[in-house]
């Protein structure tokens, strides 16, 4: 993406600089935490809008729940284990612990997508009322997230594999998904307390 | 197949439109036939479209912004002249379907293609130069952002010519925004154009804070820095903090229309002031995204042509940052009357006065910088002292509507207009165009000419007023906004000294239209060529590099020893550009150029176009081909190049010749 070389630090030396690029995608993810807490704003005036529709006390079921959230939480630690793999120079590893990453992440997505279908079946659509639309919302922008970051971890196991080393731009590459993987793990244990538990309670 | 897209979405029997058309499409064959024919094609591919040079993009952004100019200032010109003839039973001549198109689509491109495309190309030319960088962090992300600003632009106007745009105002206010009230595309355009146009400039926020923060030259500490690139700081900042609501926003009364969701709707538990909040909480720091920069134009300006070091630089610096921190505290100002209680009106009322006592703070700075100064009557200078006049009754009146119970009764009239046509105008338009008078030349290598550009100034100066004191009166007579026909006799005149005002405005647009002719055609005059790169005796680093600047801006990054940092190496007679004979050039690595840019830009239209007209086998094309293109970009190796030694010293050295000659004559 970035040019590390367009750094200047002290003098004529072009070589050695830090690169822009891990501090520029710790900026821009602070701005898609904004896109978060904005709809976490909209979810806490909407949250009582039932419109005579099903409450969250009626619609969660807090066995699912746990197990996504397991399932994210642990995703979390194997893409640690991925990167320590990196730091090593270990590149198979790296590419089996993306793999099982990428798994656990899938679990949750299809978790996710399960507990929708469930909803929209019970004719608790994000159509219903301003709750459900604002819970829906919500809780898809993240699962739009993980989906996203499953494509971007697919897409670094294949320009991984064959290599012998990692160079420094697949470095940052991989830590800037790292900061994105575990910014989600947050994001999710904001929705999880908030959104769920809160509304179970 | 083709979703809602149909023959009936051609608009054919309204002739307004068929005549634009028709001469868009004159002009638009006519440039590309030229283009053929000259056999420009390429060169404009390599040298410009898929350039990631961050000059480049700035004059490509500044061209996109004049362009906006000429439409927005068609619909304003259309709105003035509707109401003009629309007075005691006439209808005028546009029927309110197309003047509630005009109006919205005035307020939409001028803010988001006229102001921001412009500033942007400032941020772009100005700020790597003055912090003695070569380049922005990210240079294909730069890139990028234009294209994503041009498409959002292209998405507006061909809601011209397929289809309608939005009537909602530029801000599409549910419920009317709703599917309910408003079932066809105009909001959908005004949706998906802004959202992608957004990407574009959340993108250029992260780059230029990113810049700021990690590329300035040695010895540049926070305080040394020039007050232009504080305030680009400052509106990057906001931009990175403010546009995300604006996305949230739209696309959650997109799902109330894609989806029917109800999340402002009328029914279903939705609430329409939450719109409302999440609006203007992006809205009003907006506004200082763009009046600050011009805040920066001025600080760099009246300096250079006063002869003196800007009056209280720290001051300057504080005054800024503390308005933006101030921008995010006044945004219910923009809704008084929504009921939220004497308590948090008066909070918001308050904070509104107290962001006037910085701006004060500048206007004074800017004056005691005057003062005792050898002031030289430039083009631009008439500029910064016409805002000065222009922007302080602005001020005034926007102070006057910060009083909740003045607010209930100006709230959405006429009077509201004029106040922020005074500030936006006399604020952000005259910093602009101030800057682009006094920075051209170190862009083009040759200057602006100065008569058409004063005489332009005076028809904006005397049009402005009159064109917008009448909207005051008619405001305190009780003229709502967006009004289509009236029969109020004790308005219309005021609305003729306002046509007639628009006019003058229009005089003011050609004089600026024939200063640029004038001054590409006198080109290679020799008093019109700027061969020292330093015309105006400038005091920042820009200054000190040859016009245009070299691709890599500075062969030596300079170092900087004071405020203003060029000005003190002129006065200690320190060589900043380092050149001289036997200086060892180092080869300087840069990125290379790209087309994942424009081909995202491509395919965000396509996939923009396509959900606008409901056909989604089109729109899974748009979003696969976006993505694709990120990882093609994100596998290609080949993305960056070192620029010989020997050609970096080739063009020292010819610089240095012509300085030297310079310097004999």
């Amino acid at each position: 993406m970035a040019h590390d070389t367009t750094i200047q630090t002290a003098g004529h030396d072009e070589h050695h600089h830090e690169s822009p690029v891990v501090f520029g995608f710790w900026v821009y993810l602070m701005t898609d935490c904004i896109i978060f807490g904005t709809l976490f704003a909209t979810f806490a005036v909407l949250r009582n809008q039932f419109n005579g529709g099903p409450n969250g006390h009626q619609l969660f079921e807090i066995g699912g729940l746990a197990l996504e959230t397991a399932l994210l939480l642990i995703s979390s630690i194997t893409y640690g284990f991925g990167m320590i793999a990196a730091h090593k120079n270990e590149i198979n590893k790296v590419i089996v612990w993306l793999g099982i990453t990428f798994l656990l992440g899938l679990g949750f997505v299809g978790l996710e997508v399960k507990e929708f279908i469930g909803l929209i079946h019970e004719g608790a659509g994000p159509d219903r009322s301003a709750f459900l639309s604002a819970f829906f919302t919500l809780v898809s922008t993240h699962g739009l997230h993980v989906s996203f970051g499953l494509l971007w971890i697919l897409t670094l196991m294949v320009q991984l594999a064959g290599t012998k080393t990692i160079p420094e731009r697949m470095m940052s590459k991989l830590t800037c998904l790292s900061l994105f993987w575990h910014f989600l793990d947050i994001v999710w244990i904001c929705v999880f307390t908030y959104v769920y538990l809160a509304s179970m309670i | 197949m083709l979703g809602k897209l149909s023959l009936s979405a051609i608009p054919i029997h309204v002739p307004i439109l068929v005549g634009t058309f028709a001469g868009v499409a004159v002009v638009g064959l006519a440039v590309l036939g030229l283009i053929t024919y000259f056999g420009k094609w390429g060169y404009l591919w390599k040298e410009w479209f898929t350039s990631v040079d961050h000059k480049r993009l700035a004059v490509m952004y500044i061209v996109l912004a004049l362009v906006a100019l000429f439409r927005g200032f068609a619909d304003a010109i259309m709105m003035r002249s509707q109401q003009a003839l629309a007075f005691n039973g006439s209808p005028g001549y546009l029927p309110p379907e197309h003047y509630d198109q005009i109006f919205s689509a005035h307020g939409t491109i001028m803010i988001f293609f006229l102001a921001m495309a412009f500033m942007t190309g400032l941020f772009n030319f100005i700020v790597p130069l003055q912090i003695g960088a070569r380049d922005v962090a990210f240079p294909f992300l730069n890139n990028l952002s234009f294209w994503m600003t041009a498409v959002g632009f292209i998405l507006v106007n061909v809601s011209l010519f397929i289809g309608e745009f939005s009537q909602c105002g530029w801000l599409a206010y549910p419920p009317l925004s709703e599917k309910q009230f408003s079932p066809g595309v105009g909001v959908d355009y005004y949706i998906l154009a802004l959202q992608i146009a957004g990407v574009g400039t959340l993108l250029t926020g992260v780059n230029f804070f990113v810049t700021i923060v990690k590329m300035r030259a040695p010895g540049m500490s926070w305080m040394r820095l020039p007050v232009f690139t504080w305030t680009a700081f400052c509106s990057s900042i906001l931009i990175m903090v403010s546009f995300p609501v604006l996305t949230v926003a739209l696309a959650l009364l997109g799902l109330d229309r894609y989806l029917g969701m109800h999340f402002f709707t009328n029914d279903g538990g939705g609430n329409q002031m939450l719109y409302l909040n999440l609006i203007w909480a992006w809205g009003h720091p907006e506004v200082y995204i763009l009046i600050l920069p011009a805040f920066g134009v001025f600080s760099e300006v009246v300096p250079a042509f006063s002869g003196k070091p800007l009056f209280g630089y720290a001051t300057m610096v504080y005054a800024t940052c503390s308005i933006m921190i101030l921008s995010f505290l006044v945004w219910v100002h923009h809704f008084f009357t929504m009921g939220a209680g004497p308590d948090v009106n008066a909070f918001f009322g308050i904070a509104t006065m107290v962001i006037s006592i910085p701006t004060g703070v500048k206007l004074f700075n800017w004056m005691f910088t005057m003062y005792k100064g050898r002031v030289q009557f430039h083009a631009c200078m008439y500029w910064a002292v016409g805002f000065m006049v222009v922007f302080t009754i602005g001020g005034m009146t926007g102070v006057m509507l910060a009083i909740p119970g003045a607010d209930f009764v100006l709230h959405n009239s006429l009077f509201l207009i004029a106040h922020f046509h005074n500030v936006i105008i006399g604020g952000v338009y005259f910093g602009y165009i101030c800057g682009m008078n006094f920075w051209f030349p170190k862009v083009m290598g040759f200057k602006l000419n100065e008569s058409w550009g004063i005489a332009a100034f005076w028809f904006w100066f005397f049009g402005f007023f009159f064109a917008f004191t009448p909207l005051y009166v008619v405001g305190f007579m009780g003229m709502t906004r967006r009004l289509n026909h009236y029969d109020n006799p004790n308005w219309y005149p005021w609305i003729l000294v306002a046509m007639f005002g628009a006019v003058l405005v229009l005089l003011g647009i050609v004089c600026q239209l024939t200063q640029l002719y004038v001054s590409i055609r006198d080109r290679n005059l020799p008093e019109n060529r700027d061969l020292t790169g330093d015309l105006w005796n400038g005091r920042t680093l820009e200054w000190s590099t040859s016009s245009p600047p070299p691709v890599y801006n500075f062969a030596i990054v300079p170092h900087v020893h004071e405020l203003d940092a060029y000005m003190h190496d002129k006065e200690h007679g320190i060589n900043t550009r380092g050149a001289g004979e036997g200086v060892q050039y180092a080869p300087i690595h840069m990125p290379r150029n790209t087309a994942a840019g424009l081909s995202a830009g491509i395919f965000a239209f396509v996939l923009g176009f396509a959900a606008i007209w409901y056909i989604w086998w089109l729109a899974v094309i748009g979003l696969v081909g976006i993505i694709a293109t990120v990882i093609i970009r994100s596998a290609d190796k080949d993305i960056d190049y070192y620029i010989p030694a020997e050609e970096v010293a080739r063009t020292e050295q010819e610089y240095s010749r012509q300085l030297m000659a310079q310097a004999a004559e």
